[in-house]
């Protein structure tokens, strides 16, 4: 669309920008601020440079919470992307089952996350949840509160179940934004079901696509409440992801300045990956 | 083939399903039947639990408290939303793309990084512990996204509507209120429950933000687990009347969700 150059415009924009700058940029400050000083309670603060970086960038607690967050984020997106494209081809495409599956597909969506955590641990405990007590049965050890990895499989299907949705809706946009001609030229053509895929569904749906992964990384990336409800981070500090692993830092041992130096290092990471994406996604619309 | 494509999406649902109905399940059940025996329904049903929430006015106010601060986020956010992301679809101005991405920014930072901080910048202003502090913090995310979606909606509603209304003879305001608005009413809604959703199930910055007035129904929740011992069939009650409010906005928007997210960006 042709935009009119328009400086006026700015007004239009000053509530957002007052309402966002009041909840991003003063309390970033906070975190700039703290990130660079050694607190001493009662607002006594001393100078302390980069060294709070430094120690966070050198120290094996960051690594290790960094290399948990980066296997998990990896390898939800590597199960949700590929199972909500499939779902969403699968999905009726008209009639009574549209509305059905689209309404219980957003259930998980909406429910708050702690009591998705919660509900998680209910199900998952192997006395009294039913996934936990069934897998006992068919005679697997599963116990997630104790080993490692049956915390991490708690976890991760837990994400699959919280958040796959969001992709096959994505999807299922994508799909329904095509028009029945193309269907119909593939099938003159003689175009076998992976083909019609490959070369016609797959490039339509490449913008709600990159749009699900960034979406489905920055939420993974800074994921919280579920793991800190369902494992608490444990058992040891098996499923500690980074911000899990900061709220500790900074509300628990209330180490301030190691806690900021983390955020901002946090925030780069995220802003930075973002940003590649944005501009990737920025660029194929201008192609297009 | 094509006979058993209606398997996925049914085993889908299923497993999503699976867990809710654990939940609910639990709800009904006393607490000795939890802890001491495993069952796939409850043998000796309850209300119990159900009743303790709506007598008890630390439970049911956690509820009022989550959707009273809910629906003021999603106010501010649209309404300042509107405006923003009408100047973005339409006008070029210095700074747009910056300004833009800088809102996205917003989507993207950790919660984590930002309780902090607006603890500590929220008592100082004496906003702490009130429904508008947390619906001005939950402003961080769900305006960003509210801007998003909304300009995707308005860039799809071509420009000549804007001329011919000008030429007619409209004032700004007039056609902005009397034409432009209704048109783009799905792209709002939308917009909305996106809002409510995302302000809804947010807990981090909701429960750092409150102590009692205020406080949200999934922050009153974490308190089973500590204080009365482990009352799983009170936390499964809570848990499942959380489902309810979500459940209720989806019914409303139903028509409007696949249409919302292929011309919305979200």
């Amino acid at each position: 669309m042709n935009k009119t150059i328009n400086q006026k415009a700015w007004f239009f924009v000053v509530p957002v920008f007052v309402l966002v700058a009041f909840n991003a940029a003063i309390p970033l400050m906070t975190v700039v601020n703290y990130s660079f000083q050694e607190t001493f309670g009662n607002n006594v603060f001393a100078w302390e440079g980069t060294r709070w970086f430094k120690q966070i960038l050198l120290s094996e607690r960051f690594h290790d919470a960094l290399g948990r967050q980066i296997a998990f984020t990896f390898i939800i997106l590597l199960i949700q992307i590929p199972l909500g494209i499939g779902i969403a081809l699968t999905m009726p495409k008209k009639g009574w089952g549209v509305p059905v599956c689209l309404i219980l597909m957003s259930m998980p969506l909406l429910i708050p996350w702690n009591v998705v955590g919660a509900m998680w641990n209910i199900f998952a405990l192997p006395d009294i949840g039913f996934l936990g007590y069934s897998l006992n049965a068919i005679g697997f050890d599963f116990n997630f509160t104790q080993q490692p990895g049956d915390a991490w499989f708690t976890t991760i299907l837990m994400d699959v179940w919280h958040w796959t949705s969001l992709v096959v809706l994505l999807s299922y946009a994508g799909l329904n934004s095509i028009q029945p001609a193309y269907y119909q030229a593939a099938e003159i053509d003689g175009a076998s079901r992976w083909s019609t895929f490959r070369y016609i569904e797959l490039p339509k749906m490449k913008k709600v696509l990159t749009l699900a992964i960034l979406l489905r990384f920055m939420d993974s990336f800074m994921i919280y409440t579920e793991p800190f409800v369902l494992t608490g981070g444990g058992p040891g500090n098996a499923t500690a992801f980074l911000s899990i692993d900061l709220v500790k830092m900074a509300l628990g041992q209330f180490d301030l300045g190691p806690a900021a130096a983390m955020s901002l290092i946090y925030f780069f990471i995220v802003l930075l990956v973002c940003w590649v994406f944005y501009s990737l996604m920025m660029k194929n619309e201008v192609k297009s | 083939m094509k006979k058993y494509k209606w398997l996925v999406p049914t085993l889908y649902i299923i497993f999503l399903m699976l867990p809710i109905y654990w939940l609910i399940n639990m709800s009904f059940k006393t607490t000795t039947e939890i802890i001491n025996t495993y069952s796939l329904w409850p043998r000796e049903f309850t209300t119990e639990n159900y009743v303790k929430i709506f007598t008890d006015n630390t439970w049911y106010m956690g509820y009022v408290n989550s959707i009273t601060y809910t629906v003021f986020n999603t106010l501010i956010s649209v309404a300042a939303a509107l405006p923003a992301a009408y100047a973005f679809s339409r006008y070029k101005f210095l700074g747009d793309k910056h300004l833009f991405f800088w809102l996205l920014t917003n989507r993207m930072a950790p919660p984590a990084v930002f309780a902090l901080p607006f603890f500590q910048f929220y008592s100082s202003v004496n906003l702490f512990d009130t429904h508008i502090a947390v619906a001005l913090s939950h402003c961080l995310f769900n305006i960003p996204l509210a801007v998003w979606i909304l300009e995707g909606f308005m860039s799809a509603v071509p420009k000549e509507l804007d001329e011919t209304a000008y030429v007619d003879g409209y004032s700004f305001n007039r056609f902005f209120f009397k034409i432009f608005i209704p048109t783009i009413a799905a792209g709002i809604g939308i917009t909305m429950f996106f809002c409510f959703m995302f302000s809804w199930v947010e807990l981090l910055l909701a429960k750092t933000l409150t102590a009692t007035a205020a406080k949200p129904i999934a922050a009153t929740m974490t308190r089973t687990a500590s204080t009365s011992g482990y009352e799983l069939g009170l936390l499964a009650a809570a848990g499942s009347l959380t489902i309810i409010p979500g459940a209720i906005v989806i019914y409303f928007v139903r028509n409007y969700i696949a249409k919302g997210f292929a011309m919305g960006r979200v």
